[in-house]
């Protein structure tokens, strides 16, 4: 596993106290996620193997907005072909193909269709990784090895907080299910 | 999870199967030693890749006089590979992208392998119009860039431009799309690793964590992603077909290639997609997770669209003959008739009636004749481009120049060559990644696995689902 002691040392301001609880089922950790909410508890965040669908509703995470980044791209891809060949063909270097006018639209629309699809593409891949923080070698604190097999991880953040808090935190996860509660500094 | 399983749907995961029991089944491949079939099969593989390099050096220095393209034939075997092997890897992104849009879950079981596929038949794809170009150091001169020649730009209104393009576009989509499906699943390989194997899976996966976020992030990417890919993929192949509808050669300036292009692309990338599917589950023991169902499924698809392609070939004769162009005419009685009739008997025997038997139910669910099949689709497909690029070339205008094209030994081995590529690139890939989504295996497993859904499926799982009666 990670060197926990050592990302403690390196990244002291920003070390977090966590106490997660380990379920074995989406739809416990769902029913969880739904009384934490109820119960005004401040989830730090929920680590699963799959995708679970209602878990981002149930969190009262905001809608992604990748899509937008992706529409903005494939603009930005559209005119950049679509512009760049109107310049090159009427205005860098115009040439006669076939006896066909210059700005021969329909022969430009195969080239924006495809940069429009690359641009978008890129982009909004590029802007996942970013507003993930994911990329090449980057080491991720982890909770559990087994979040990516077959456990599902409700955690919260207890920095800070009193014992009486912790103790609360420990009896919400047990009674809604967890079946193993711990705690770690990541 | 949803209980709007109709009791007729047959499962997709077969065994019971826990969430800790599918990580174990699929990752374990990449971390026990490699079987001895794999041994073999990669020996024979890289022996292939050798060949492709040995006579990818010959061409370079030699020439391409090396081949047997002529004056009229300048289109031989090469073209035909490349469209070959960009038609197959067509079905990698029907099955990602498509059928994601469309909701077929049975695409879990299959999607990973066909689309890194996809990425290694575009691979082996590029390297045919490049190599065909003759100055292979001068290839990126396709690309628009500011040079010292004017600048002098690239003919934009060219097929063969656009199909850079599209190529290039399609290889780095499809590229993103696999990889970023495949990043949860390698750091499900990173956390059961440990030593130096989990620092490299640890570099490969990204520092994934499986936050809820991250996840809500990927479903909308996979979705749009899987949105732009769909008619980009469509669109490749119509390009492909451009490079010869839009010429004004008898035989291939017609309006009927777009579409029967796509089918044909589609039609031989199934096939492959079982060729490997029906090696790769029984070598790797994944059975249980491509099921015959999923065979079953694909083989309704190469019916489908191997009748679709049927279809195309008899509309282009009648057309031909309704024409009342002699030139057309005499393209087509060329094709059947012509010097390169064998061609034609292997397109229409192995493309139009040999799926045919997929009819039957019996035989969509035979591995044996799936596998047979498959074999007899790659085969039939690569004649399809053979006769239109070959047949046409051999007849042209001028009585005077027509000949008969052989490939030479450098062609041949350039093509064999590329098999080879391809088989060491999935060989490894099957040896490093799970070769089966494992994330999306287990989002399916509650409404596909067989204890939930189908014949065998607990009573008291039936129980929960309200609503649900046998």
């Amino acid at each position: 596993m990670f060197e926990s002691a050592n990302i403690h040392h390196t990244m002291a301001n920003q070390s977090k106290e966590v106490l997660y609880g380990l379920y074995d089922d989406e739809q416990v950790l769902l029913q969880a996620v739904h009384k934490a909410k109820a119960d005004h508890l401040d989830i730090m965040d929920v680590y699963t193997p799959f995708p679970v669908h209602g878990l981002d509703e149930a969190m009262g995470l905001s809608e992604s907005r990748l899509h937008q980044v992706g529409f903005i791209f494939g603009a930005i891809g559209a005119l950049t072909a679509f512009l760049f060949m109107t310049w090159v063909f009427t205005r860098d270097w115009p040439i006669i193909f076939g006896g066909k006018p210059y700005w021969s639209i329909p022969a430009f629309i195969p080239i924006t269709f495809e940069l429009t699809v690359l641009f978008s593409a890129i982009g909004m891949v590029v802007a996942y990784y970013t507003v993930c923080g994911l990329a090449p070698g980057v080491t991720n604190p982890t909770l559990d090895d087994r979040i990516t097999d077959d456990k599902f991880c409700l955690a919260f953040q207890t920095n800070g907080a009193s014992q009486q808090e912790i103790d609360k935190l420990k009896s919400f996860l047990s009674a809604s299910g967890a079946e193993e509660i711990n705690a770690k500094i990541i | 999870m949803s209980a709007a399983v109709s009791p007729i749907r047959e499962p997709l995961i077969q065994g019971s199967k826990t969430y800790h029991q599918i990580t174990e089944d699929i990752c374990s491949p990449t971390e026990r030693t490699p079987s001895m079939t794999w041994i073999i099969a990669f020996i024979v593989a890289s022996a292939g890749l050798a060949l492709y390099v040995f006579c990818l050096t010959w061409t370079i220095w030699v020439g391409i006089g090396s081949w047997n393209l002529n004056r009229t034939i300048g289109w031989g075997w090469d073209i035909t590979n490349f469209v070959w092997w960009i038609g197959i890897g067509h079905a990698g992104t029907l099955i990602s992208a498509i059928l994601l849009l469309f909701r077929q879950r049975w695409r879990t079981g299959v999607n990973r392998a066909a689309e890194a596929m996809t990425i290694f038949a575009v691979i082996c794809a590029g390297q045919f119009p490049l190599i065909h170009m003759g100055r292979l150091w001068l290839g990126f001169f396709i690309f628009p860039y500011p040079n010292t020649r004017g600048p002098l730009w690239v003919n934009f209104n060219s097929p063969l431009l656009w199909d850079v393009f599209a190529i290039s576009t399609y290889f780095t989509v499809s590229l993103l799309f696999w990889y970023t499906g495949l990043v949860p699943d390698l750091a499900t390989v990173r956390d059961r690793a440990k030593g130096l194997r989990r620092k490299i899976y640890n570099y490969m996966s990204f520092g994934w964590t499986g936050a809820a976020k991250h996840w809500q992030r990927f479903e909308s990417l996979s979705l749009v992603l899987a949105g732009l890919s769909t008619p980009l993929v469509l669109s490749v192949h119509t390009i492909v077909s451009f490079d010869f509808a839009t010429s004004v050669i008898p035989g291939w300036h017609t309006t009927i290639f777009p579409p029967y292009f796509v089918a044909g692309a589609i039609f031989s990338g199934f096939a492959m997609v079982q060729t490997l599917m029906v090696m790769t589950r029984k070598v790797l023991n994944l059975e249980q997770y491509v099921t015959l169902e999923h065979i079953e499924s694909m083989n309704k698809v190469i019916l489908l669209t191997g009748t679709i392609v049927g279809v195309a070939y008899l509309t282009e004769l009648f057309v031909a003959w309704y024409s009342g162009y002699i030139y057309e005419q005499f393209a087509f009685y060329n094709r059947v008739m012509g010097p390169y009739w064998w061609s034609y008997v292997g397109m229409m025997s192995c493309n139009l009636l040999s799926p045919q038997i997929f009819w039957f139910k019996k035989i969509r669910r035979s591995v044996f004749w799936t596998f047979v099949m498959s074999i007899f689709v790659n085969i039939g497909m690569w004649f399809e481009r053979f006769v239109i690029i070959g047949t046409t070339l051999a007849r042209d205008y001028l009585p005077s120049s027509w000949s008969y094209y052989v490939p030479s030994w450098v062609e041949i081995g350039l093509f064999v060559g590329t098999l080879g590529l391809f088989f060491t690139l999935y060989l490894i890939f099957s040896r490093v990644a799970p070769v089966v989504a494992v994330a999306e295996v287990k989002q399916i497993l509650k409404v596909a696995g067989d204890q939930y859904t189908g014949p065998n499926a607990h009573k008291a799982h039936h129980a929960k689902g309200a609503g649900v009666h046998h």
